[in-house]
């Protein structure tokens, strides 16, 4: 790459940087909220994994489409979402993006072309698929990403969706973020042969990119998003990545699936945010200082939204029957 | 007026509804040029094409996920569920997705789909292709239930359907397909929770679903014969439900009888009996009576399948029980 188209791409390459770490940091609050007992239910922690979503979304307009899964922040994040009404959401506060309804495992900025987080593993599928199909069929240019892990390649839904979306030539990427654990089980425990070969079998285009690599990961989707427009979709690619924490936060103890050097290694040698913070000053995109003022400004954001949602309200009690159908104000009247 | 048959009310329903709005689409199995194995959408691709009317492979949760993904990105689909029974294939997409998005999204996002399927036992069709599974969905909040009863019925509830931007399933009886009634030449659409008092009477409330209607009709008349004035009432929708008319009705009689295909334990007929007795408790002269489906798997055998659903004989016997005050302390 030149050095001028760097310099050009300058605002890009901190955006992702920046997305990358609001990812980590939101995280980390969330993780904290956890712990302390001051957030209802679980979680399931998307730190380690933030170069696939900001990757991805950073290559996506605001009006192009994503599904979410059950480990739901990082996208949510990277597709445009505030922390204020994502903390309120995780807290189940009524100035929630889904006004406390959902939570955690349905997560969504939907203004941002977010079609929510889904809690059944694998769940969202078909909805990505539908919603390419009807940007083609109403003619607009609009690409969708369907997020997805690599234990819910086990779902046979997907291979249906598949099915139909290469036969219709739908504008819709399968994106299977490998993490390599499918809850509490090895991938290689519950995937026989290899996933890409299973898109592939559908003639759709598969890759395998290192979704530690956010500039890989940009690259590629980059592309495909360009073809997807122009009616050559649907594409899959699988994102090798890792999960810092397990299944969700209270899966503390996890020796018995996957090893603490094995977390440390991924940590040390690989982590997304450290390798691109040490490119992006070897390429003298932004200074030491810069970067550190950059994380502390961000950790600043998420305290505050933090402490914002601990104090907002409860939604009314009124509200429990409210949105059961749009055209009943309460079902329970 | 003209008469014609429910499967020529749901495909003109279709046509009308497709030609008005840009935005409506058929997906399913065989729906295209086969136009399903009852015929009833035939004509349809011829107008609208392959691209409003699609043929999917055989795969239930994935076409039906589609068209939830579709629905809330401003289309609005109509998913052929060839069977009723394959339903239990779907009920992923239905229920968790369908049913849930608008709620779980705190109002911001909608699905505007319609589920067309069907239901009905005595086609000698066995455990498989027989079975009226209405109850499971009326049971999810988030999900409307239409049963049309005639042509008339079935038209007017599929344009409402079509139009409501709310999930709804319509199940129309598949042994009432060429039955004829009259329809009008000229638009016309039927409320969801309006039920529609088919005659009305003063002994004894029958309360039927779908082709019930046609047994609590034939009932009716024969009890007519027997001195018994009975009034029947079709519900056409079961979410929402029109209490309001049941409950006048029931006060009215004091004596009910509700009678639907589907299987009757946990169903369809105790929910109406229990909103009745808890709303009109002191009006009764006698408990209100269910008349489902036997508990049993739907038999192929027609020397055993046409024992499992209610008939009007059946019902007439139960009304003259009623009605005799022999049913009150029924063991």
């Amino acid at each position: 790459m030149s050095r001028a188209k760097k310099k050009h791409n300058a605002e890009d390459y901190l955006r992702m940087y920046r997305q990358m770490v609001r990812i980590r940091t939101f995280e980390d609050n969330a993780n904290q909220l956890y712990l302390s007992a001051k957030m209802p239910g679980l979680t399931h922690m998307y730190s380690g994994e933030e170069a696939v979503a900001v990757g991805i979304c950073e290559a996506l307009r605001p009006t192009d489409r994503i599904t979410s899964t059950h480990r739901g922040h990082g996208h949510c994040v990277a597709k445009g979402a505030e922390f204020k009404q994502m903390f309120c959401e995780l807290l189940g506060k009524e100035e929630g993006y889904c006004r406390g309804k959902g939570g955690s495992m349905h997560i969504a900025d939907q203004s941002n072309g977010n079609l929510g987080a889904n809690a059944i593993v694998g769940g969202s599928m078909g909805i990505a698929t539908g919603s390419a199909f009807s940007a083609k069929m109403l003619g607009r240019n609009e690409v969708t990403v369907c997020f997805f892990g690599d234990g819910a390649t086990a779902q046979g839904l997907l291979y249906e969706v598949m099915n139909m979306a290469a036969l219709w030539k739908l504008p819709v990427i399968y994106a299977c973020e490998n993490n390599g654990y499918s809850e509490y089980t090895r991938t290689a425990e519950i995937a026989a042969g290899s996933i890409t070969a299973r898109a592939e079998a559908f003639g759709i285009e598969a890759h395998k990119v290192d979704g530690q690599d956010v500039l890989a990961v940009n690259e590629l989707t980059r592309k495909l998003v360009e073809r997807c427009r122009k009616g050559e979709g649907p594409f899959f690619m699988e994102l090798e990545t890792y999960r810092y924490h397990g299944h969700h936060v209270g899966d503390i103890n996890r020796e018995y699936y996957r090893s603490k050097e094995e977390e440390r290694d991924w940590k040390e040698n690989r982590d997304p945010i450290i390798r691109f913070r040490a490119w992006l000053a070897a390429e003298g995109i932004a200074t030491e200082d810069e970067i550190e003022a950059m994380n502390a400004e961000i950790k600043d954001d998420a305290a505050a939204a933090v402490e914002y949602a601990l104090n907002a309200k409860y939604p009314a009690a009124s509200e429990v029957d409210m949105h059961v159908f749009t055209d009943v104000k309460h079902v329970m009247a | 007026m003209r008469e014609i048959t429910l499967s020529q009310a749901v495909n003109e329903a279709l046509a009308e509804e497709m030609r008005r709005d840009d935005t409506v689409f058929i997906i399913g199995e065989d729906v295209a040029e086969a136009g399903t194995p009852f015929k009833v959408l035939s004509g349809l691709v011829e107008e609208f094409g392959t691209e409003r009317v699609l043929d999917t492979p055989i795969a239930e949760p994935g076409f039906m996920g589609i068209a939830v993904g579709a629905a809330m990105t401003g289309t609005r689909p109509v998913v052929d569920l060839m069977f009723g029974d394959f339903i239990y294939l779907v009920m992923d997409q239905l229920c968790n997705q369908a049913a849930k998005t608008h709620y779980m999204s705190g109002g911001k996002l909608n699905v505007p789909l319609v589920l067309r399927t069907n239901l009905g036992a005595t086609r000698r069709s066995a455990a498989q292709h027989s079975q009226s599974l209405h109850a499971l969905v009326a049971h999810i909040p988030g999900l409307k239930v239409a049963l049309p009863s005639s042509a008339f019925e079935a038209k007017g509830l599929m344009k409402t359907a079509i139009r409501d931007d709310n999930p709804v399933v319509i199940f129309e009886d598949k042994l009432m397909y060429n039955d004829k009634a009259a329809v009008p030449e000229e638009e016309y659409l039927i409320p969801f929770g309006e039920a529609k008092v088919l005659r009305e009477g003063s002994d004894i409330t029958l309360i039927g679903t779908s082709s019930m209607v046609q047994v609590c009709q034939k009932a009716a008349e024969l009890l007519s014969a027997q001195g018994i004035s009975a009034e029947v009432i079709d519900p056409r929708t079961i979410v929402p439900l029109d209490e309001a008319t049941l409950l006048g009705s029931a006060k009215k009689t004091s004596r009910v009888i509700v009678v639907d295909e589907g299987h009757q334990s946990f169903g369809i007929t105790g929910e109406i009996a229990s909103r009745i007795n808890e709303k009109a408790f002191y009006h009764l002269d006698a408990p209100v009576l269910r008349m489902g489906a036997m508990d049993v798997p739907v038999p192929f055998s027609p020397a055993l399948e046409d024992l499992t659903v209610p008939t009007p004989e059946g019902v007439v016997a139960n009304a003259r029980k009623l009605v005799a005050g022999e049913m009150l302390h029924a063991a």
